[in-house]
This record gives C-alpha cells, sequence and structure tokens, in this order.
C-alpha cells in the first residue's frame, strides 16, 4: 500500500514539474502576475509529493517489505537499521530517488527564501528547475522504478554490498548530492538570466548563496568519499583520479571558478557573460558525471550497474538540458551588455587568473577521464590513463593557482598594486621559509622537491590567508581593541574567505606529507611477534573471531606503543557477509591529529600459523579532511552573511570608512 | 631531470599497496623499490581501475611476480615496461605513452592555458581599447575622488 | 566572428555529446592483442595428462590452427566448449588447448565431462605461457595461420555468431594462402 502511494506521488511530482515548467515561463513572457505566482506553489508542492515518495522507499526499506524489488535486491532483514535507511540511496533506483530529492528541496528553497527576486526572474528559475524535474522524474519513473513489486515475495533479500554497510559512505552521498544537485540552481538562474536578457550585479548577489550552499556541501561529499576509501579499502589510499572521482572533482573545480567569478559580477558588474557559462558548465558537468556512473561506457570501481538504456536516456537528458542552455547562451551572450574596466592587476585580475587556471584544471581532467573513450571512438587504440598522468598535469596548474589565491585579496579593485601587495605578506614568506625548513630538518633532506614545494604551498596558503586578515583588522598597527572590533564588524563573509583558504592550505599540508613521507611495513606476522612501522613499535598479541550483527570476522588484537610508552590497542578485522559472500577489510586507525598508525589484517598464511599485517605509517593525513571540514566551514560562514539573506545589494552605510578596502 | 620529475610525479602518486604479499618482497630494497615503482604505474587488466600494485587479483599477483623476476634478471626499468606492453600492449600502461595518439592528451592541457591566457590577454586589452574608443577619461578614480564621490553619493542616499 | 566565439562551447559539447553516444557500442573492457601478425611466443608445455602430446611453438607451424585457452574453474569455458568441438570435430578445424593455472585432475575430469575436441593440450600450471600469450583471463582463442603467425584473437567465450562472420572466413582465407 505505502509503496503504492510513493508511486502515485512521484507520477504526481511529475505532473506538477510539468506545470512549473510551463505556466511560471509564459507568465514571465507576458507580464501574468498570476500565472508567475503558480510557480511558488508548484515548486513547494513537488518537493512534498517527492518527499511522500521517498519517504514511501524509506519506508519499505526500514520494514524490509521484499515485495518491493528495490528492497529485495539491496537489503536484508538482518541488516542493521542505519544501513537499512543509508541503503535506500545506496543503489541506483533510490539514488536517483535523493537526487529528485536534492532538486525539489533546492527549487522549493529558492521559492520560499527568494522573497526578494523581481517576480519574472523567479518565476523563470523555478520554471528550469521544473525542466530538470520533469526530465528525472521521467527517467526514474521510465527507468529506474523503486517501487516495482515482485510476487512472489521472497523471504529475504540479497543483502546491501557490505562496502556500502559503513558509517562513511552513510553520509557521503546526500552531501555530494546536495552539492552536485545544487549547483542545478546556478544553472536555473543562468539560463533565466539569459532568457531576460540581463544579467546585472543582483543577479550575481542572488546567485552567490546556492552556489556557496552546494560548493560546501560537494566539498564535504567529496571528503567523506576520500576519508571512507582510506579507512575502508584497506591500504590508506585516499584519492585515484578514478572516473567517477574525476566526475565529483569536475563540477567541484568548475563550482570554485564559478563561485569566485561571481564575485567579480557583483563587485564590478564585469565577467558576465563568463560567468553564466560557467553557471552552464557546472551542473552540465553534474549530469555528465551522472551519466559516467551509470551508463557503463567507462570503468571505474564505482559504478553502478551497467544498463545501457539507462545510459541512453541519461545521455537526452544531458543533450537537452546542456544542449539547449549552451544554444541559448550562443544567441543571448553576445548581447549581453559588458560591464566595468579593470587593469590587469588588480582584485578583478587576480579572480580572472583564478579562473583561467581552474579552468585549465577542470579541463584537464576532463581530457585525461575521457581522452580513453575518444580514442576508442575514433578507433585509434586503447589507452589507460591513470594516476601518474593527472598528477603530472594537474600539479602544475595547481601551485600558480595556490599563490595567486594568497596574493589575490590583497590587491585593490580595478587598480592594484603588485609590489606593495607582495610586500605586505612579508610575514607569511619569512613564515613559508621556515615551515620548509623544518620540514626538511625532521625528514633528514626532505625527500623529493615536490614535497617540500608542497609544504611551501600550504604553508604559504595557510600564513597568507592569515597575514591578509590581519592587515584588514589593522593588526598590530592600531590598538588592539580596534583590532578586536574591526573583526567583529568584517562582514562574515571577509570570515569565511579566510577560514576557506587557510583550510585549504592545511588541506595541501596533509596530503604532501602523506603522499610524500609515508612509512609501509608489510609482513607476515604470527601471535607474538613485534613490528616497527615509522617510530611505532606494533606487537600483534592475538587473534580471534567476533560475531557481528550480519557478519562474522577473524580480529586480530594489536598494541601500538613508542619508546615503551603505551599509545593504543587496535583491532583490525577481517569480515565475512554470508549472505552476499563478500569479505571486506576494517583496519583499524590510531590517530594522533597529527598522523595515523593504521593496521590492516590480511590473509592467513604459512599453513595458517600467520597473518599477513600491514603496518602505515600515514603522517598528518588526518589534516586532509580536517582542511577540507573547514573548507566547507568557511563556505557555510559566508552563506550567513546577512547581506546574502537580504537579497538585494545595500547601500554601503556610512558605518563604512573609506579607506578600508571593500569588504567581500 | 627527467628523473626528477620521474621522482617527484612518483612522490606524489598515493604510495600504497593492499596486494603485495610478503612472499613477493625482493631482498634487495633497492630492486624492490624500483619493482613497487614499476607496478604502479601498470594497470591491472581484471580490475576496474586499479594497478598491480593495489589489485589482488591473482593476475596482478603474476604480474607483480614476472616484475620482480625481470629486475631481478637485470632488466632495466624501461626493458622491463618493455617486456609487459610487448604482450599487452599500451593499455597496460597507467602513464599514458607519449606518442601520436596521445598527442593532445598531453600537450591539451598546456595548450589550453595557453589558449585561456591568451583570450584573457585580448580581452583585457581589448576592452581598454573599446573604452578608448568610445571617448572620455578611462584613468581611474583616484582614491581621493572615489571619496569624493561616495560621500556624494550617499548624500543623496539621506 | 564575437558569435562564434558564443557557438564553440555548443559545438565542443555536441563533439563530446556524439562520443558518448557511440561509446555505447565500445566495450571498455575490450583490450586489442599486441600480438596480431606477429610470430607466436617461444614456449613449450608439457602434455596435460593423458594426452599424448603437450604444446609448443613449432608444433603451431604448417597448419591453420586455433589456440584455445581454457579452464575447469572457468564458467564461460564450458559456455563456449559446444561451439570449439563444432569446430573441431564438424569443421575439421586443427584445434589445441592451453589449460591455464589448472589442477591436473580437474582438468581431466573436466574434458571427460565435457568432451576433448583438443588435438593436444599443453598444462600452463603457473600460468607463465599465458603471459607471453598475452592472456588475462580465461578464456581466450587465437588464430594461427601456417608461418606461426598471431592473426586473430577472442577475448571471452567464442560464439556461433563471431565463427560465422570472423573465424570461418579468415580460416578460410588463410588456408587458402601458402
Amino acid at each position: 500500500m505505502i509503496p503504492e502511494l510513493g508511486h502515485y506521488a512521484l507520477v504526481l511530482a511529475l505532473f506538477v514539474a510539468l506545470v512549473q515548467s510551463g505556466v511560471p515561463l509564459v507568465g514571465a513572457a507576458t507580464g501574468n502576475a498570476a500565472w508567475m505566482g503558480v510557480a511558488r506553489p508548484a515548486a513547494i508542492a513537488q518537493m512534498l509529493l517527492v518527499l511522500v515518495a521517498y519517504g514511501a522507499l524509506t519506508w519499505a526499506h526500514v520494514v524490509s517489505d521484499f515485495s518491493v524489488t528495490n528492497v529485495v535486491a539491496n537489503s536484508h532483514s538482518l541488516k542493521p537499521m542505519l544501513y537499512k535507511v543509508s541503503g535506500v540511496w545506496g543503489n541506483h533506483e533510490g539514488s536517483m530517488m535523493l537526487w529528485i530529492v536534492m532538486l525539489t528541496a533546492f527549487g522549493a528553497a529558492v521559492a520560499v527564501f527568494g522573497r526578494n527576486l523581481p517576480p519574472s526572474l523567479k518565476a523563470r528559475v523555478i520554471a528550469v528547475q521544473g525542466m530538470i524535474g520533469v526530465g528525472f522524474l521521467l527517467f526514474i519513473l521510465a527507468t529506474s522504478n523503486p517501487f516495482i513489486r515482485v510476487f512472489p515475495a521472497p523471504l529475504d533479500g540479497n543483502d546491501l554490498n557490505p562496502l556500502l554497510q559503513d558509517p562513511g559512505l552513510a553520509f557521503h552521498p546526500p552531501f555530494l548530492y546536495a552539492g552536485y544537485v545544487g549547483f542545478s540552481i546556478a544553472f536555473s538562474f543562468a539560463v533565466a538570466a539569459l532568457i531576460e536578457g540581463r544579467v546585472d550585479p543582483a543577479w550575481a548577489r542572488w546567485v552567490r548563496p546556492w552556489t556557496l550552499a552546494a560548493w560546501s556541501t560537494l566539498t564535504a561529499g567529496i571528503a567523506l568519499g576520500s576519508w571512507w576509501a582510506y579507512y575502508e579499502l584497506g591500504w590508506g589510499g585516499w584519492w585515484y583520479w578514478d572516473p567517477v572521482e574525476n566526475a565529483s572533482f569536475m563540477p567541484w573545480l568548475a563550482g570554485t571558478a564559478l563561485l569566485h567569478s561571481a564575485i567579480v559580477v557583483e563587485k564590478r558588474d564585469a565577467l558576465k557573460t563568463w560567468t553564466i557559462l560557467l553557471a552552464i558548465i557546472t551542473f552540465s558537468l553534474s549530469l555528465m558525471g551522472t551519466f559516467l556512473v551509470r551508463s557503463g561506457i567507462l570503468t571505474s570501481v564505482h559504478a553502478f550497474a551497467v544498463d545501457p538504456a539507462r545510459g541512453v536516456f541519461i545521455l537526452v537528458l544531458l543533450a537537452i538540458a546542456t544542449g539547449g542552455s549552451l544554444l541559448l547562451y550562443s544567441v543571448r551572450a553576445p548581447s549581453l551588455k559588458a560591464g566595468g574596466l579593470f587593469a590587469p592587476i588588480s582584485r578583478e585580475g587576480s579572480l580572472v587568473l583564478n579562473n583561467l587556471l581552474l579552468s585549465t584544471a577542470t579541463a584537464t581532467v576532463f581530457i585525461g577521464t575521457l581522452y580513453p573513450l575518444f580514442l576508442d571512438v575514433l578507433k585509434l587504440g586503447k589507452v589507460s590513463v591513470g594516476a601518474p598522468f593527472f598528477n603530472a598535469t594537474f600539479v602544475p596548474v595547481a601551485i600558480p593557482m595556490v599563490i595567486a589565491m594568497v596574493v589575490g585579496p590583497f590587491l585593490a579593485w580595478k587598480r592594484g598594486d603588485l609590489p606593495g601587495a607582495l610586500t605586505r605578506l612579508w610575514s607569511a614568506a619569512v613564515a613559508t621559509v621556515v615551515c620548509v625548513a623544518i620540514a626538511a630538518y625532521i625528514t633528514n633532506g626532505g625527500g623529493p622537491l615536490l614535497a617540500l614545494v608542497g609544504i611551501a604551498l600550504a604553508a604559504w596558503a595557510f600564513f597568507g590567508s592569515l597575514a591578509e586578515f590581519a592587515e584588514r583588522i589593522r593588526l598590530f598597527r592600531v590598538p588592539v581593541k580596534d583590532s578586536w572590533n574591526r573583526a567583529a564588524h568584517l562582514p562574515r563573509s571577509a570570515w569565511g574567505m579566510t577560514i576557506a583558504h587557510a583550510c585549504l592550505g592545511i588541506s595541501i599540508a596533509g596530503m604532501t606529507a602523506t603522499s610524500a613521507w609515508q612509512s609501509e611495513v608489510i609482513q607476515a606476522m604470527k601471535p607474538g611477534e613485534t613490528a616497527i612501522v615509522g617510530s611505532y613499535s606494533v606487537s600483534f598479541d592475538s587473534i580471534g573471531e567476533v560475531q557481528g550483527q550480519n557478519f562474522r570476522a577473524e580480529q586480530g588484537v594489536f598494541t601500538v606503543t613508542r619508546n615503551g610508552a603505551h599509545i593504543a590497542t587496535l583491532t583490525p578485522q577481517r569480515r565475512s557477509y554470508p549472505v552476499t559472500r563478500m569479505t571486506t577489510t576494517e583496519a583499524a586507525i590510531h590517530t594522533t591529529w597529527l598522523s595515523d598508525v593504521y593496521v590492516a589484517l590480511g590473509d592467513p598464511t604459512q599453513n595458517g600459523t600467520a597473518w599477513t599485517v600491514r603496518l602505515y605509517h600515514h603522517p598528518m593525513v588526518p589534516w586532509i579532511w580536517l582542511g577540507a571540514l573547514g573548507m566547507m566551514m568557511g563556505g557555510l560562514v559566508s552563506l550567513s552573511d546577512r547581506r546574502f539573506r537580504v537579497g538585494a545589494p545595500e547601500r554601503r552605510r556610512a558605518a563604512s570608512k573609506p579607506a578600508m578596502q571593500p569588504a567581500e | 631531470m627527467k628523473a626528477l620529475l620521474l621522482a617527484a610525479f612518483l612522490a606524489l602518486t598515493p604510495i600504497a599497496a593492499q596486494a603485495v604479499q610478503p612472499d613477493e618482497v625482493l631482498p634487495d630494497p633497492a630492486l624492490e623499490g624500483r619493482a613497487r615503482e614499476i607496478s604502479k604505474d601498470l594497470r591491472c587488466l581484471v580490475c576496474q581501475n586499479q594497478s598491480i600494485d593495489d589489485s589482488n587479483a591473482p593476475l596482478a599477483r603474476d604480474l607483480r611476480v614476472l616484475v620482480r623476476e625481470r629486475l631481478t634478471a637485470g632488466d632495466s626499468n624501461d626493458q622491463v615496461v618493455h617486456y609487459v606492453t610487448d604482450r599487452y600492449g599500451d593499455y597496460v600502461l597507467l602513464r599514458p605513452p607519449f606518442k601520436a595518439t596521445t598527442l593532445f592528451l598531453w600537450i591539451g592541457p598546456f595548450v589550453i592555458l595557453a589558449i585561456g591566457a591568451i583570450g584573457t590577454a585580448l580581452y583585457l586589452r581589448g576592452r581598454k581599447g573599446a573604452a578608448v574608443a568610445a571617448g572620455g577619461d578611462t584613468a581611474p578614480l583616484t582614491e581621493d575622488e572615489r571619496r569624493r564621490l561616495d560621500a556624494l553619493l550617499r548624500k543623496e542616499d539621506a | 566572428m564575437r558569435r562564434l566565439i558564443f557557438l564553440l562551447p555548443l559545438l565542443l559539447f555536441v563533439g563530446v555529446g556524439v562520443a558518448f553516444f557511440l561509446g555505447f557500442e565500445r566495450d571498455p573492457r575490450d583490450i586489442p592483442s599486441a600480438l596480431i601478425d606477429k610470430p607466436v611466443p617461444d614456449f613449450a608445455l608439457p602434455a596435460l595428462a593423458g594426452h599424448k602430446e603437450g604444446l609448443s611453438s613449432p608444433m603451431l607451424k604448417g597448419d591453420v590452427t586455433l589456440v584455445n585457452v581454457f579452464a575447469s574453474w572457468c564458467i564461460p569455458c564450458k559456455a563456449e566448449h559446444p561451439v570449439i568441438t563444432r569446430l573441431s570435430k564438424e569443421l575439421g578445424v586443427t584445434v589445441r588447448g592451453i589449460n591455464y593455472k589448472d589442477k591436473t585432475e580437474d582438468a581431466v575430469d573436466w574434458l571427460r565431462r565435457n568432451g576433448d575436441p583438443y588435438a593436444s593440450v599443453g598444462a600452463d600450471l603457473d600460468g607463465r605461457v599465458s603471459i607471453d600469450w598475452g592472456v588475462y583471463g580465461v578464456p581466450e582463442t587465437y588464430l594461427v595461420d601456417r608461418q606461426g603467425r598471431i592473426r586473430f584473437k577472442q577475448v571471452g567465450p567464442l560464439t556461433p555468431q563471431v565463427v560465422e562472420e570472423q573465424l570461418l572466413p579468415m580460416i578460410k582465407h588463410l588456408r587458402a594462402a601458402s
């Protein structure tokens, strides 16, 4: 009964979406206020209907209703409740439901919170959202219906892939999808602006909060995925340049560029056509990611079950959405009026440089990911493009980008003073040199040159961001109380920028350190033996069997000591899930927040008397995800800036001193 | 220089192997190091996007053992890699070779950067030119003038 | 001119879209052989128990031969076995086998149960010879011409369609050539 309700709700949502796509659009073109007014209730209704459908599907999973095919294929009565709930999005059909939940939620949010938007723009934005909704609802109902029943209902299900039964993976998709799908708003705004034929600073200010929200959640989503891979896959890798990882990274790169170029539109009314293009491209990359993961044309460890029929449908969606918007762009963009002028060395100039480098990075990842396909289609042979390629081409672009990221905020709008800016960064430069020296000293020579470059970059990003903040509050140049006052009155977006940029430095430090200075020991150990990894001593105490809710595991007990002092007792497991007949490794990690000691239990060897044990020391690896978390917080802090909630740009009040740099 | 770059690229590759078994490890650490480096660049053909260093598939293990045998027999790194590509083709290389068909792959990013940079420069110059052509003084306001303008505008608001 | 620049993103997208569409017909896991038109690798495999002859490179000269890599633990091998048998018994093609990483008793048993169409079978216990052939899974099948050169490779089970459309014409052509 309830799955049927969910099914009906989904179909109703489709009809609402159809109305939402057409009526407000016609209303905006004809100036009919009533028709434009349909947008708000339609968007809210669509979201509610989709939530009902999603709720129905979740209910079916939670009560283990095995008459629903989706539940049979992906669940089991013994599966822990957390995974019954999160398993809803752990398969193709359910994840598409999550997609549409996010899409309609964002659409409804614009309807409810976009009170200050001009009616015609609002109507058009919501209409475009509706069109995307129509596409995906059709896709779900036609090819990926989660409510299909099976008769007779089997006694139990096939269980969820054990790799997905993990807290990290429980939270990774919602954040990821909120990010991916959140960029649809920027897309809708861009298309609406093209239809209107007008892009002004107000548009940029309206777009920014949605883009920030999407960017922040995508950052968290990618970081969660990386962290999960690190502790689950058994050897401490955190990024593989796998096509599906790249599919999430490309929208992130483009979204970062969008975030920054929108600032120029808002402050200086320039770079309009470029920003519109970026908004279209960012969401198109999200769509392309959805396509790549589900179509089977690329090999990936992440790929969902392959079904060419679904692939064709998404390709058609992609063609209509991206092709249509780019066509509109080619027709309308030339007539958008150009905006303010600026010198190459200026705040705008540095943001242009940021965009140039980020776009190149996006294009690089794009080329590398799709090259095997392009070559194969042209029948020019088969090549593999793996991590070595991306490391060689991405890093050279990232280095100048991070350097410029620190200098840019010091430059004034319209015409900046580069020597002056660099002079004010002397403290950051000194700190960078000190950090590199410390790193080289600790590691006795520092290892590869690129590792020290990485540390330099991280320090530059971190201390440079702090230097800029100190400059803004005139630290050490006015009494501390005044600096404190300035800091308290700085707009939140300034805080957000400083936090995000500084935390990027923290992440870079983590990435560099763990890549360059990791220690690894792989050996067969018998209970009672001890191994040394890094400066830690790990002794294998015992091994036994434990029983979990839906698995059996071999569990080893290891004691970690350092210079004789007890650090931790670790219990890595090798789990067997009887229903899916799969085994997973659950590594045991002790984190000091400065580094990780990582122990993974392998196969028994030497006729069962010994076990292959992998021991790792990962220096500064937690900083990767702490930095990413910080970047997300920075984004959210910026998002909470009051100016965004008010909506329209406010005239600057007399409180702001003219001598101060324009706040972000 | 090439060795430095190679070392640099490899340094940034996540150094990890779930798969190397203790009985495969060569006694000579230098040879073992080379074996690991080579393995990281060889694709596991029966996996979805893993190197033979990372994969615990039987074929990956066979190839890992093969790489170590060739190294112990005295082959150079290049010779070992050629041994494998002679049998499996270029697809087995995770670092795509630099050939005519992969030219765009390797050069593409830098070409795009160059095109972008040139485009940006032209855009900036064109805009300045257009402003001059439109007549009028395009020199930006000085700090002082801007302050006065701000003050005037604010007075208008009040 | 300016308008053309704005058209560029759309044109690039159309190119990408076409590539995606064509991509549906390509299997990303299918790797072409690096040994096509090259001589078979130098090798000698002992005979599988119960067979007079094993398999070695000299044996593959003089006649057009189909070399089939199989194993008892491989399920698709069982599926393609009738096709191989038909080629050998009805169509008179010389078929020789490489038994890949198998236990002797299991392989002998498997052949007894499913039929033995092979003129000879070489036992590749550790899979090293197969690596020389560029084998990365089972089953795989190679067509070798009179001069001992590899002319065709099938990855995965042989289907009647591949046999009709590609293999038989090629065998006919190679036999006609001296």
